[in-house]
C-alpha cells in the first residue's frame, strides 16, 4: 500500500506557541481584548455618566459580590437555567423524532407542515398572556415558552437534515439487506444528527433570549426579572450583572454543548 | 453457451413527465443475458442509460414494461443477491468506523458482531486495506474509499456486484491499480460483475464481454463484443489496440447514423 491518507488536521499550520506551551498566542490576544473593553468601560462610565446612569466596571463588580454572598445572585441565574434547560431538552425531545418523521415519511409531512410553515412565524412571546392564562404564572408557563421557541428551530433543522442524506446511502442500505426501519434507524438517524445537534445550539441560544422576555413580563425571580425590576429604583449596576451573566452563562453553555459534540459525536460529522 | 443468470428481456423504462418537462423514454426494448461468473462492462456515453440499467438490476427501479431475472427468479425490488458500488463516496456511511461500514450488512442479517468484524476484517484484507479497520471514510483517501465499498458489498456475499463507474472520479494511476486489483478479486470470488463505464480502454481492460450501448434516449444494446485477449490484459498487450479500435468505430459509426 502506497496510498497515504489525508489528514486534514495535521495538513494545517499550527497556531505559533509561546514558552508556556499550551497558551497559544490568539489566546492572549482574547485575553488582551477583553481586558482593553473593561479599561474602555471604565474610561466611558467615569469620564461622561454618573453612576446611577452608566455603572463603572469596579462598581458592577463590587455589586455582584454583594448579590453573590447575600445569595440573591444565584438564585436568578439558577432559575433562569432551570427553565432554559427543561424547555430546551423537552423542546429538543419533541422536536428530533418529529423532524425525523415528517422528514421521512411524506403523510406526515404533508399533515403537519402547514402547522409547523405558520406556528414558526408566530415568536413565543405573542403567546405569552394566553400562555399564562391558561396555564397561571408559575414555572409552566415559561418552559412552555421555552418548549415552544425550541421545537421549532430543531424540527426544522431536522427536516433539512433528512433531505440531505445521499440517497445512494439509502439505496446502499437498502441493497445491504436493510428494511426500511432499519435504514431508518441505522441510516436516517445518524445521518441526520449533525444537524439534529447545530439546530439544538441555535435553539440555545434563543431560549436565552426567550426566557429573559419571558421573565420580564410574568416573573417574580430570574435575570430577566432582576435586569426589569432593578429599573424601579435605577440600580443599573444590577441591570449590568443580569447582562454580563446572560452573557457569559450563554458563552459558557455554547462551549459546553460544543465540546459534548466534539467528544461523543464527532464522527457524525464537525460542527462548527 | 452456459446457463442464463442474469437476464433482462424488452426492458423499457421512461422517467416521468414532469411539469415543463416531457416524459423521457431512457431505455427502450433493452435486452442482455449474462451467465454466471462473467465478468461483463456495459458500455456507452454519457445519459445513455448505463446507470438507469444497474438501477433496475439493483431492484432501485421498476421497469416500465419487460422483466428483469436472476437465476430465474424475477427482480422486485433491492435485495443482497444483488450488491451495488456507487460512484460517489456519499454512499459511505461516514460515521461509522471502516469495520462497521463493512460489516454493515452482515448486521442487517443479525449477526453478532464478533463474527461481522471477523468476516469483515478478513474482506478488508483482501481489498488491502488491513489494519484500516478504525478509521472513518473521511479520513481514507478517494481508492480507498472505493476498496472500502467493495469490501462492504462483498462482504454479504451477493451472486453479483453490480458497478457504477466506481473508479470514475479516482486519478490514472490509483484508477490502474484499482482495475487490476478488481480482476483479482474477480478470481479469488468467482462473482457476476456488471461494470458499468464510459471508458473505452477500462472495459477492455476488464471485461469478458462488452456491452456497448447506443445513445440516448430510447437506448438499447448496440452490440455484444466478446473480449478473447488473455489475462492479465495491460494496455500493451498484443490485440488490445485493435480491440479498442473496433469498439471504437462502432461507437463512431453509431452516432454517426443518428440525426
Amino acid at each position: 500500500m502506497t496510498e497515504v491518507s489525508p489528514r486534514p488536521a495535521e495538513a494545517m499550520a499550527p497556531a505559533p506557541r509561546l514558552p508556556l506551551g499550551w497558551i497559544k498566542r490568539d489566546h492572549l490576544i482574547y485575553v488582551a481584548s477583553i481586558i482593553g473593553l473593561i479599561v474602555l468601560w471604565h474610561l466611558v462610565a467615569t469620564t461622561f455618566f454618573k453612576p446611577q446612569f452608566f455603572p463603572p466596571p469596579l462598581l458592577v463588580l463590587s455589586t455582584g459580590r454583594e448579590m453573590l454572598e447575600s445569595g440573591e445572585l444565584m438564585e436568578h441565574v439558577s432559575i433562569s437555567l432551570q427553565r432554559i434547560l427543561a424547555g430546551f431538552l423537552i423542546g429538543s425531545a419533541i422536536a428530533a423524532p418529529a423532524g425525523l418523521l415528517m422528514g421521512s415519511i411524506p403523510v406526515v409531512r404533508a399533515i403537519f407542515d402547514p402547522y409547523v410553515q405558520f406556528f414558526r412565524f408566530v415568536p413565543s412571546l405573542a403567546w405569552l398572556t394566553p400562555v399564562v392564562i391558561w396555564f397561571g404564572i408559575g414555572e409552566t408557563s415559561k418552559v412552555l415558552i421555552i418548549v415552544y421557541t425550541t421545537i421549532f428551530i430543531v424540527l426544522i433543522n431536522t427536516m433539512v437534515g433528512v433531505s440531505h442524506i445521499a440517497p445512494n446511502k439509502l439505496r446502499a442500505a437498502a441493497c445491504l439487506g436493510a428494511t426500511p426501519l432499519k435504514a431508518f434507524i441505522f441510516v436516517t438517524l445518524p445521518a441526520t444528527l449533525p444537524f439534529i445537534l447545530t439546530g439544538m445550539r441555535l435553539a440555545m441560544g434563543n431560549s436565552f433570549a426567550t426566557v429573559v422576555a419571558a421573565e420580564m413580563i410574568a416573573a417574580d425571580s430570574g435575570l430577566g426579572y432582576l435586569i426589569f425590576n432593578s429599573r424601579l429604583w435605577m440600580a443599573t449596576d444590577k441591570i449590568f450583572i443580569g447582562i454580563v451573566c446572560l452573557g457569559a452563562l450563554g458563552l459558557i453553555t455554547d462551549r459546553l454543548f460544543r465540546y459534548l459534540i466534539v467528544r461523543f459525536a464527532h464522527q457524525y460529522g464537525p460542527i462548527e | 453457451m452456459a446457463e442464463e443468470f442474469l437476464v433482462a428481456r424488452d426492458v423499457s423504462y421512461r422517467y416521468a413527465a414532469r411539469r415543463g418537462v416531457e416524459a423521457v423514454s431512457v431505455l427502450q426494448r433493452f435486452s442482455v443475458s449474462l451467465t454466471e461468473g462473467e465478468f461483463f462492462c456495459l458500455l456507452g456515453p454519457s445519459g445513455c442509460g448505463k446507470t438507469t440499467v444497474l438501477n433496475l438490476m439493483a431492484g432501485f427501479l421498476e421497469p416500465v414494461s419487460g422483466m428483469l431475472t436472476l437465476a430465474g427468479r424475477p427482480i422486485r425490488g433491492p435485495g443482497i443477491d444483488r450488491t451495488v458500488v456507487f460512484q460517489g463516496d456519499d454512499a459511505l456511511f461516514n460515521w461509522l468506523r471502516t469495520i462497521d461500514n463493512v460489516a454493515f450488512g452482515l448486521r442487517m442479517q443479525g449477526m453478532s458482531k464478533d463474527r461481522r468484524h471477523a468476516v469483515a476484517r478478513d474482506y478488508l484484507h483482501l481489498v488491502h486495506l488491513g489494519g484500516q479497520e478504525n478509521k472513518y471514510p473521511g479520513e481514507l483517501s478517494g481508492g480507498m474509499k472505493q476498496r472500502v465499498q467493495i469490501a462492504r458489498v462483498l462482504a454479504s456475499d451477493p451472486k453479483v456486484l453490480l458497478m457504477d463507474e466506481p473508479f470514475g472520479a479516482l486519478d490514472a494511476q490509483t484508477r490502474g491499480r484499482m482495475q487490476s486489483e478488481l480482476v483479482e478479486i474477480w478470481h479469488k470470488t468467482g462473482k457476476t460483475i456488471v461494470f458499468i463505464t464510459h471508458d473505452i480502454t477500462e472495459a477492455v481492460l476488464l471485461a469478458d464481454r462488452i456491452g456497448v450501448m447506443t445513445k440516448g434516449p430510447e437506448s438499447r444494446l448496440d452490440a455484444i463484443i466478446p473480449v478473447d485477449l488473455p489475462r492479465p490484459r495491460r494496455r500493451s498487450s498484443p490485440g488490445f489496440g485493435e480491440m479498442w479500435e473496433r469498439i471504437n468505430a462502432l461507437i463512431e459509426n453509431e452516432e454517426a447514423s443518428r440525426p
